[in-house]
């Protein structure tokens, strides 16, 4: 069994050396950074201004949270040389797969960074003493609401409101057992150590959303679907990211990002290096240039969200910025709950949860 | 002499032929046996911590425990079933009337209609279905234009919705054998039925049916395999209490990071469809190397 | 009266478009009777054969089986039955099932099936080939059931469409007496297309002659053979060797005609009156009826010169040349020894006489031999 098995990895590490050949011989041809990251934050402005200063391709890669773990994970924490993992998921997949690498901090240029926020995620992905994530782009899920048709709907649970019926949407994914949890008077955040307590808080969570299941009109998977959704007017209200929100907010000035009374969820993206990646020096080399305010400013533009760039408030878009503080009065930025790091486990149960509500019958 | 030349002779000959069938071997072997005992190993383990695992049932037995999982595997595996019926019953007048009443330029005509909604993409194609069932779509708008609805009507997310998306997406994987095994049928065949007394349902089902079986048979494994192992069509037309088995595999493998469990899965779904292809072959007394072949 | 007929067409009219296939065709097929309509491809014999059977409706005119009109019924309501060109049987079924079909169809009951089944298969000399599988027949066993499948039902009349076409020679010519003598012993009507002329002739009780939509003649086979009427017939039905020429002048009886290729011919009359002086004409001879080094006196003669001689047995015949204009021909060379030692080369004085000469008003292009 295991001379077999060993064969069987003896073949695949043939294949591996192959590709690696391959690889090799066009890494040889021109310097590249090969970028795991979300849509936006990579804009080609951004790439090319990078490529006329450092002359290095940057090949960008467009994902999300789940996907990056997974290539990853198939990979060793190979194919790629930086990636853009969200804060509360790197301690976990870094224990379980030992995918990425410490950060160098003395390579990042700590002055370019909100201190406040540089602190927080150095906290959230430190592993055994190393840290293993800085922070780029930040932003929060709350609530996309028609105020002209779901002027009532101020929270998550107001989603389950009879006036709105069959027309809110939400995703059945993790934020929505967080966020209604905060709407229901709870606190999963600190029940996080705590399996057993978590469990009651998931199980009052899921029989309040197998009751608001006939409200729903769908559970909206993509961004863009649920965007057409509420722009068509087929869905009034939904919990969504905020930059979902303002775009719509551009087209239709009843619709915008509101910030649930029991408080956004706020999350930060940052940057983290693939344990195995190729071309660090020129990963630090991008986490230093897109964080000058000036380049950040465009990241924001094009992302739609705020960076974790000190000052790089000045440049950016007036009408973002005024949709921003439309969407957070003073007290709500306070009120801000963001992700603390997943610690394993939980995930399985908060799986478990989610099928049972996607199975229960809505009526 | 003689007898070490013939020896030298035959080995030379069976290196050749060794060679030859390299790329099929390497195939085989690369990229069917090789992902699917990988798969099959990862089944068989279970997470204990961080980066440990041992060897355990335990994926097969939750999804034997759970059900919800039985639920979606029969559920997915019974409208695969009817779609697949759907479609060959939808199907099999169209392949008729292009084979058999189409003549010329109007058949290739017809055929290539059947054809043209597969050179754009299966999402391209699962949208345009959701733009025209949505409730704000047009067919929503055409019953309220047509006064027939009163007010907005919304024909998506639900699995009639579904339905006619993988019906839709299998069509030509019907059209195609059917009309290819219809055109084999020689005419004078169908005039003799008629000529002895049949009529048109005697006809279709003691002639042309029978003629066609082998067409039916791989029409409906094609469209049964690519219908229950589609994942893109149950998601996007689906609604909140469509469940698909190809989407919980997916939510195993890439939001649960439950690789372990997905390979399980992965692996149930094989033996499902496997099985009932093979049940399908022996109801309809057709053998897999006609229906391929 | 209509009742001593089996099948009947009235001015039957076929035309698909601005292409007219069977035009103004009337017949009458008495009981019993083994009738052919011989004709080349294209001729529209399988069009009016597909009206019979009902898989064509006509244009104008009226089909009656067994004096009754049949417009507008089904051919799976047509007390006719067909043999198809390729036989069309069952692939997916064995013999006896084949055989059975049509009577499945009217809803005999089983016994009554079985028992029918194994007479016919029994009277087309088959009776152990009901389990067999159709792939496991010969060409010549597949022919017979495709007859008994027709059979089983009694039909009024029974279509053939031929049939034979597919077989290879040896067969075709044993089929052909196998088939005229089936069709003696159950008396069932046949009608059956051919443009195979021996094949008619052999066969059949009557003939018609068919050619671009129309009938040409209709008779029994020695009648088109030794009094064609149209010059289609005369060069169509049997060899024949053919001249062009103008009419000069003749009696009641004769005719005398200069041919083009020079020299000139007496033929018989046969009632033509329309034929005068100076009218273009097509002349036969059949080869069997010109008599090598003939009598002296004869009413037609020429010199030729051997260019062949075919050997073919009791078909043995010369190529010849006749030596003043060059106008070749063919003459049959009966076995009888007195000829044996003509040869290539040879100089021969042909005669025939005026009995044996026909002659037509040329049609333009005129008809292929």
């Amino acid at each position: 069994m295991s001379k077999k098995h060993g064969a069987l990895r003896g073949s695949l590490l043939g294949l591996t050396a192959i590709a690696g050949m391959v690889a090799f011989t066009s890494a040889a041809q021109s310097e590249e950074l090969r970028l795991l990251t979300w849509g936006g934050y990579a804009p080609d402005e951004v790439v090319e201004l990078f490529e006329k200063e450092t002359g290095i391709d940057v090949e960008v890669t467009l994902s999300n949270n789940e996907d990056m773990i997974s290539k990853l994970r198939a990979t060793g924490g190979g194919g790629f040389d930086l990636a853009q993992p969200s804060q509360d998921r790197i301690a976990g997949a870094q224990l379980e797969y030992g995918i990425y690498k410490p950060i160098d901090l003395s390579k990042v240029d700590a002055a370019k960074f909100i201190p406040s926020m540089l602190d927080a995620t150095k906290t959230n992905t430190t592993v055994e003493g190393d840290v293993y994530g800085v922070p780029h782009v930040w932003g929060t899920s709350g609530l996309i609401v028609d105020k002209s048709k779901a002027a009532n709907v101020a929270d998550y649970t107001d989603l389950c409101a009879p006036e709105v019926a069959g027309k809110v949407s939400y995703r059945l994914k993790r934020p929505t057992l967080i966020g209604f949890a905060y709407a229901m008077g709870l606190d999963p955040f600190a029940a996080y150590g705590d399996e057993a307590k978590y469990q009651e808080i998931l199980d009052a969570v899921e029989a309040k959303l197998i009751d608001c299941k006939s409200n729903v009109k769908t559970y909206w998977e993509g961004g863009d679907a649920l965007l057409n959704l509420v722009r068509s007017g087929e869905v009034v209200a939904a919990m969504a990211w905020d930059t979902g929100g303002w775009k719509l907010n551009n087209d239709n000035a009843d619709i915008t990002f509101v910030a649930p009374k029991s408080g956004a969820l706020g999350w930060i993206d940052t940057f983290a290096l693939p344990r195995k990646t190729k071309n660090e020096d020129a990963a630090y080399k991008w986490i230093n240039f897109v964080m000058q305010p000036e380049i950040a400013a465009k990241i924001t533009a094009s992302a739609g969200n705020f960076t974790a760039s000190k000052g790089a408030d000045e440049f950016a878009d007036a009408k973002l910025k005024a949709q921003f503080q439309g969407s957070f009065p003073p007290a709500d930025l306070d009120n801000i709950k963001w992700y603390p790091t997943v610690p394993a486990g939980l995930e399985v149960l908060e799986g478990k949860t989610l099928d049972r509500v996607k199975a229960a019958q809505s009526n | 002499m003689s007898k070490t030349a013939s020896i030298t002779g035959g080995s030379a000959f069976r290196f050749g032929l060794l060679l030859l069938a390299m790329p099929l071997l390497l195939w085989l072997f690369l990229l069917v046996i090789l992902p699917h005992m990988d798969l099959f190993l990862v089944s068989m383990r279970e997470r204990i911590s961080y980066g440990k695992y041992e060897f355990s049932l335990i994926n097969y037995i939750e999804f034997f425990a759970e059900p919800l999982y039985w639920n979606t595997y029969v559920r997915t595996a019974v409208m695969s079933i009817f779609a697949t019926i759907l479609t060959l019953v939808i199907g099999f007048p169209v392949s008729y009337y292009i084979a058999k009443v189409m003549r010329g330029k109007g058949k290739n005509a017809l055929f290539l209609m059947c054809l043209i909604p597969f050179w754009v993409s299966e999402l391209v194609r699962t949208f345009g279905w959701m733009i025209l069932l949505r409730e704000s779509g047009v067919i929503s708008n055409f019953l309220q234009w047509a006064g027939i609805a009163d007010g907005p009507v919304e024909m998506l997310y639900n699995d009639a919705a579904i339905m006619v998306g993988l019906v839709y997406t299998s069509m030509l994987f019907m059209v195609v054998p059917l009309v290819s095994v219809l055109d084999s049928l020689d005419d004078s065949l169908i005039e003799a039925g008629y000529d002895l007394g049949g009529n048109a349902f005697t006809v279709t089902r003691d002639i042309v049916i029978p003629h066609a079986m082998p067409g039916i048979a791989s029409g409906c494994i094609v469209v049964f395999m690519l219908t229950l192992g589609n994942y893109l069509t149950p998601n996007l037309l689906g609604g909140k209490d469509s469940l698909w088995f190809t989407e919980q595999i997916y939510t195993q493998f890439i939001t649960r990071f439950n690789w372990e469990s997905g390979s399980a899965f992965g692996f149930l779904l094989l033996i499902l469809s496997s099985a009932i292809v093979w049940i399908g072959l022996k109801l309809s007394k057709q053998t897999l190397s006609e229906t391929v072949g | 009266m209509a009742d001593q007929f089996d099948l009947e067409c009235r001015n039957v009219v076929k035309t698909f478009d601005d292409f007219t296939a069977v035009n103004d065709i009337s017949l009458a097929i008495p009981k019993g009777s083994f009738f052919s309509i011989l004709g080349p491809s294209g001729c529209g014999k399988t069009t009016l054969l597909r009206m019979l059977a009902g898989f064509q409706a006509p244009t104008s005119g009226d089909i009656l089986i067994k004096g009754a009109s049949v417009l507008g019924v089904p051919p799976n309501r047509r007390p006719v039955n067909m043999v198809f060109q390729h036989l069309a049987l069952f692939p997916m079924m064995n013999v006896a099932e084949n055989v059975a079909y049509g009577l499945k169809r009217r809803g005999v009951d089983k016994a009554t099936i079985t028992q029918k089944v194994n007479e016919t298969l029994a009277r087309v000399g088959l009776p152990d080939a009901g389990p067999k599988q159709i792939s496991q027949l010969s060409g010549g066993q597949k022919q017979r059931i495709a007859i008994a499948r027709c059979l089983v039902l009694d039909p009024a009349v029974l279509l053939l469409d031929e049939p034979l076409g597919a077989l290879d020679l040896k067969l075709r010519e044993h089929m052909k007496v196998e088939l005229k003598q089936l069709q003696h012993e159950i008396g069932t009507t046949f009608v059956y297309i051919t443009h195979d002329q021996s094949e008619a002739l052999v066969m059949s009780d009557q003939v018609a002659v068919m050619n671009a939509g129309r009938f040409e003649q209709v008779g029994a086979p020695q009648d088109l053979y030794y009094n064609p009427k149209t010059a289609f017939v005369a060069g169509f039905v049997g060899e024949s060797n053919r001249w062009h020429g103008t009419v000069e002048g003749g009696d009641d009886h004769k005719i005398e005609i200069n041919l083009a290729s020079g020299g000139k011919v007496i033929a018989k009359r046969d009632g033509q009156t329309n034929l005068v002086t100076g009218q273009g004409v097509d002349v036969f001879v059949r080869p069997e009826a010109i008599a090598i080094d003939g009598t002296e006196g004869a009413d037609n003669s020429l010199s030729a010169k051997v260019d062949n001689v075919l050997f073919n047995g009791a078909a043995s015949s010369l190529q010849v040349r006749e030596l003043v204009t060059g106008h070749e021909m063919t003459v049959a060379l009966p076995q009888t020894g007195a000829f044996a030692s003509v040869k290539a080369g040879d100089e021969i004085r042909l005669s025939w006489s005026v009995e044996q000469t026909r002659c037509f008003a040329s049609t333009e292009g005129g008809a292929g031999a």
